[in-house]
């Protein structure tokens, strides 16, 4: 089903994009054309079917492994931080939160 | 002796070994050959003390970035290991890393402006395995933007040429990768396939790549597109040389990566001169539909000729959602993507806007000059999909179709022991002339997709060339765990014939 | 379920609460927890969401939700997926929260408590596994805020009730409940200012027997008396609105204990989408039954079983039992004394009362107790054979208070304090009948007034007796002699 204007501005909201309208125009038109494809997998039955999240579950039981509670990382602030854009006194520095 | 760069692994490993040229020679050698072709845009490097390279005018744009001092420094020891009689077993081999692995001694950028001069602290588990064997890292290789296309032509350090011809793509997203082994720039390299991206580039460029059973090869330090797709895998000349590679990266990464499987590590080689007498080979009807363009269906065909002529019993075999692939593909991937990128916001690392009003702007501002076009599009996609209201009827039934693709394959191995094919419907196309509809770039994974759906290894080999001349690759699917069968049987194709060994105008 | 009203509406409330679990490691990486360390100290690359970064989760941290599970009587669930929750914002590394939406590994479950002398049960919906974010620091910069990312993957269990409550009291009286549990069993510090136990209350109002109004949620409450002042602001507020025609509007509010109101924040919350899917690097965890069988037979008894076993037991009230189960130290202090002493309700007197003020005063727990459980015990006896009085048991308290045994019996210990105050309780009668007798002969006057029933003139005449025996008089004996001699007269 075809998005509109407005559901394109709510997605790039949600994924904190900016569209310039000549941009959301053209993205408008490609996700749309896009979906046109897509649209072919609501007609098939998968009533029975249940999901594969790892590709793997189709022949072998997959489950999430669990390490013991060890402490192993040191402090590599300074590494960590080598790319980081801007810092003050070890902290991540952003424009400030509002939070009432 | 061959020129270095003509050689197999096996035969640099032996020549550094014994002393016949030296790893720093080595390294000098391909250094040379690699700076020929730096990336066509200029990365920023804050790792490399000369200043940034200019590219020459012919170079085909696939190294990203390069550390001479890391790289001969780490050839100088390969050195000093050999002669105390410690030679590992690729010891003083140069490879070069797809830009998608982080590295501590080279930025790593995924051929993304997000990611310009990004330092990592720590090494890709599959590049230091690789190290572990005496790997000597040359420098790292463009790609599509985070992995995400089909031509790289979306990396923001500009396209990759396809040599053959520099007014074609390379293919994508491992198209560094591919041009530069096509080059003889370096003898092996490492690619990621989440929907073709290392089979696609091999096919385009005629080289040999493999991607791995999912789970094989670990995940930890390849930046990630869609989790629950990407796999790591070796690209060079030949399928012998992809089984050394491949046995080196793959193996359980348990403390690092909880999707890495618990299986241990295989030598690959092993049964690479087994006879294939008998084997079984699944041509899907759907891979040979009117889609496939005629002369790629030629290569073909004449690949499968030879294949009978050693032995193998052609299988007609089905795997009917084969369509269903692409969109499937499509919502699962950048579904996952756009949760995956979220991480990019300018605040801990990589790129951060100039100028913005606040912490909303700051997001907005810094993700939209940051990343590319085709990236921005497939988050926008992947939000949709998994937004309230669509979530049941894209992302929960395309996981559905998935598990029913898988079961085609199942379905399909119960008669045949390897799946052969074409890997594209056509030969690399012109540069540009794809960009403005990637839908038709998006409909030309169709061959690669359903193997990526499964977790299906699969591998891509030189079987001739088509239209224009330009190399046209034959894919082969295995079931999983079965590498080792497909390099086998890849292995014998390339013991009677030379596809892989075609050179290219410059290169011997 | 009688709901106190407020205006005629009735109150309904629902919380979250979020523990901090008690492991050494993160719940995806393999950083420390430790609260107080510099910025970004211990935030490593996995923390940091660094590009090729992946979870790999800790055992501990399931094992806690177990823990949690059985002592609430809930379901472990054998399968269990963890999901994200997609929003961005600066304390959040990943753009995401590795949570669990649709399967959580705890459902169901049950709080009891009183609420004054009233037995009330809440009902838990879930408690799920989630990573906590980090925190912003706005106070240094000027236009700024500094994001320490330290707290970022500390290990959560989110705990969700149905909307049981209908009073802030309750609600207030709930939390306290939970704090009780999961620091008794040991999953959570339950240190609030530290932010270890951090609640939201869920608040709307309706008039009895119409449907549930629509909810605002008050973030972030890590204080019970800011709990309850936050709920009641809040309560009065939605009346105030819904009376003046005006509809609530479902957002997310904080309280400002300063002012002592709840707003609501500014930022789009309630509007977010958060894109709930399985997280794809995490395959599901299973928790088998063995695994579920062996925490349980490892669990301390719970609070709620023992108090019942106290009731049984030891004849004690349920309030007392309730009571004395609020710790583990305090509940197995109060056991040795009851047991040793044989008097089990006097020693929850004593436990409840004395030693607990002057443990809450040192800002001590039951386990750091100056005064060893068998010497209370042996104090015990000696009041209960009628040695001490109840009075002369306190200055023999505070002196057998961080006092060592030095080699001698507790009952050894404590009847040298008694000796060395000279404290040993009159019982001698014919002692006793002297003092009174020249007590009563010194107010003569106010015979004939108790005899008349002033019982403020026999209180009196008890007062004297007791200084002249320097209070060591039994008490009860000089009411009985006093009655039955004033009789005589």
């Amino acid at each position: 089903m075809p998005l509109t204007s407005q559901e394109i501005q709510k997605i790039a909201s949600l994924a904190k994009l900016d569209l310039s309208s000549g941009q959301e125009e053209k993205m408008l038109q490609q996700i749309n054309a896009f979906f046109e494809i897509v649209e072919q997998i609501k007609s098939v039955d998968t009533s029975s079917i249940a999901p594969l999240s790892h590709p793997l579950a189709t022949v072998q039981e997959v489950s999430l492994r669990l390490r013991d509670d060890q402490v192993s990382e040191t402090n590599q602030r300074e590494l960590n931080q080598k790319s980081a854009p801007k810092l003050g006194k070890g902290l991540f520095l952003v424009p400030k939160v509002i939070e009432s | 002796m061959q020129e270095l760069h003509n050689m197999s692994l096996q035969g640099l490993a032996l020549a550094i070994k014994n002393r016949t040229v030296s790893a720093r020679e080595t390294s000098e050698h391909f250094l040379a050959r690699a700076k020929a072709h730096a990336s066509l845009k200029p990365a920023l490097n804050p790792l490399q003390t000369a200043d940034h390279l200019t590219p020459a005018t012919t170079s085909c744009g696939a190294f990203v970035s390069f550390n001479e001092e890391f790289t001969l420094n780490l050839a100088d020891q390969s050195d000093q290991r050999i002669s105390k009689g410690q030679a590992r077993s690729l010891e003083g081999v140069p490879i070069a890393h797809k830009d998608i692995f982080v590295t501590r001694d080279f930025p790593t950028t995924a051929g993304s402006k997000m990611l310009e001069g990004y330092c990592s602290p720590f090494d890709a588990t599959v590049v230091s395995l690789l190290q572990q064997e005496g790997m000597i890292n040359l420098g790292k290789l463009n790609c599509d933007e985070f992995a995400m296309g089909s031509s790289n032509e979306n990396s923001a350090w500009g396209p990759v040429k396809n040599p053959w011809d520099v007014s074609r793509v390379a293919g994508g997203s491992s198209g560094g990768s591919a041009a530069a082994v096509a080059l003889r720039l370096c003898p092996a390299a490492t690619g990621t396939d989440t929907g073709g991206s290392i089979r696609q580039p091999a096919s385009f460029c005629g080289v040999t790549g493999i991607k791995p059973t999912y789970g094989r090869a670990s995940r930890y330090g390849m930046i990630a597109y869609a989790s629950s797709l990407d796999q790591a895998g070796p690209m060079a000349q030949s399928a012998e040389d992809c089984a050394l590679l491949l046995s080196a990266m793959c193996g359980p990464d348990l403390d690092r990566d909880s999707t890495s499987l618990d299986v241990p590590k295989e030598d690959f080689s092993r049964h690479l001169n087994d006879s294939i007498q008998g084997l079984r080979i699944g041509l899907p009807k759907e891979f040979f539909s009117d889609g496939l363009h005629a002369d790629v269906r030629t290569c073909i065909d004449l690949a499968l000729d030879e294949f009978k002529a050693l032995g193998a019993q052609l299988v007609p075999i089905e795997l009917p959602k084969t369509e269903l692939s692409i969109p499937v593909y499509y919502i699962l991937a950048p579904a996952e993507a756009s949760s995956n990128l979220s991480r990019f916001d300018g605040v801990k690392f990589g790129f951060r806007a100039k100028a913005y009003k606040d912490l909303d702007d700051l997001y907005r501002k810094t993700r939209t000059e940051g990343f590319g076009e085709e990236v921005k599009k497939r988050i926008m996609i992947g939000t949709y999909v998994l937004s309230h209201g669509y979530y049941d009827a894209y992302y929960l039934q395309a996981q559905k179709i998935r598990r029913m693709i898988s079961n085609d394959f199942q379905e399909a191995f119960k008669t045949c022991d390897v799946i052969a094919g074409p890997v594209t419907p056509q030969v690399a196309w012109k540069l540009g002339e794809q960009i403005n509809d990637p839908v038709a770039n998006y409909l030309a994974d169709i061959f690669t997709l359903p193997a990526s759906l499964a977790g299906l290894p699969a591998m891509s080999i030189p079987c001739g060339f088509g239209a224009s001349s330009m190399p046209v690759g034959l894919q082969m699917i295995g079931n999983y765990f079965q590498e080792s069968k497909l390099l086998n049987a890849a292995h014998q194709f390339q013991l009677s014939t030379d596809w892989h060994k075609k050179a290219l105008r410059g290169t011997t | 379920m009688n709901s106190p009203l407020i205006q005629g509406y009735e109150v309904v409330i629902g919380f979250e609460t979020h523990t901090q679990l008690t492991t050494q490691s993160k719940i995806f990486s393999r950083a420390s927890i430790a609260f107080g360390s510099e910025a970004n100290t211990q935030a490593c690359a996995v923390d940091l969401a660094l590009p090729g970064t992946l979870p790999v989760m800790n055992r501990q941290a399931v094992e806690r939700a177990i823990e949690f599970g059985l002592a609430v009587g809930a379901h472990v669930s054998p399968s269990s997926v963890f999901a994200r929750k997609n929003y961005f914002y600066p304390d959040l590394p990943k753009g995401y929260q590795i949570s669990q939406f649709e399967i959580p590994v705890v459902q169901g479950g049950e709080v009891e408590f009183f609420l004054g002398q009233e037995k009330k049960v809440v009902r838990l919906v879930r408690a799920h596994l989630e990573e906590d974010a980090g925190k912003s620091l706005h106070e240094d910069f000027v236009d700024q805020s500094g994001i320490d990312l330290n707290r970022a993957g500390t290990p959560l269990l989110e705990i969700v009730t149905e909307p049981d409550m209908r009073s802030s009291a309750e609600a207030v009286a709930y939390a306290k409940e939970l704090h009780k549990i999961v620091t008794w069993i040991g999953i959570c510090d339950g240190n609030m200012q530290e932010g270890s136990f951090r609640c939201d209350a869920n608040v709307s109002i309706r008039r009895p027997g119409e449907p549930l109004g629509t909810r605002r949620e008050i973030k972030n409450l890590n204080s019970f008396k800011f709990m309850q002042q936050a709920i009641d602001f809040e309560v009065l507020w939605q009346i105030e609105q819904l009376e003046e025609g005006h509809k609530i509007i479902q957002s997310t509010v904080l309280f400002n204990p300063e002012t002592g109101e709840t707003k609501a924040m500014r930022t789009k919350e309630d509007s977010a989408d958060y894109r709930y899917f399985p997280d794809p690097d995490l395959p599901a965890l299973i928790i088998e039954q063995a695994w579920v069988d062996h925490v349980r037979s490892n669990m301390a008894e719970l609070p709620r079983a023992m108090a019942a076993r106290f009731v049984k037991d030891y004849g004690i009230p349920e309030y007392d039992a309730i009571t004395l189960t609020q710790t583990q130290a305090m509940s197995h202090y109060f056991e040795q004394v009851a047991k040793i002493s044989g008097q089990a309700k006097m020693a929850s007197n004593w436990v409840m009362g004395e030693l607990s003020r002057r443990l809450n005063a040192a800002h001590l727990g039951f386990e750091a107790c100056p005064l060893d459980a068998l010497t209370l015990a042996a104090m015990l006896s000696r009041i209960s054979d009628a040695t001490l009085s109840n009075n002369a048991a306190k200055v023999v308290l505070e002196e057998l208070w961080a006092k060592p045994l030095e080699g001698q019996t507790p009952l050894s210990l404590v009847d040298s304090v008694i000796e060395l105050k000279g404290l040993k309780q009159i019982n001698d009668t014919k002692a006793l009948e002297q003092i009174i007798d020249t007590v009563l002969a010194a107010n003569a006057d106010q015979i004939e007034q108790i005899k008349a029933g002033k019982d403020k003139a026999f209180n009196a005449l008890i007062g004297q007796v007791m200084k002249a025996s320097q209070g060591k008089a039994n008490p009860k004996d000089v009411n009985d002699l006093m009655r039955s001699k004033i009789a005589a007269l």
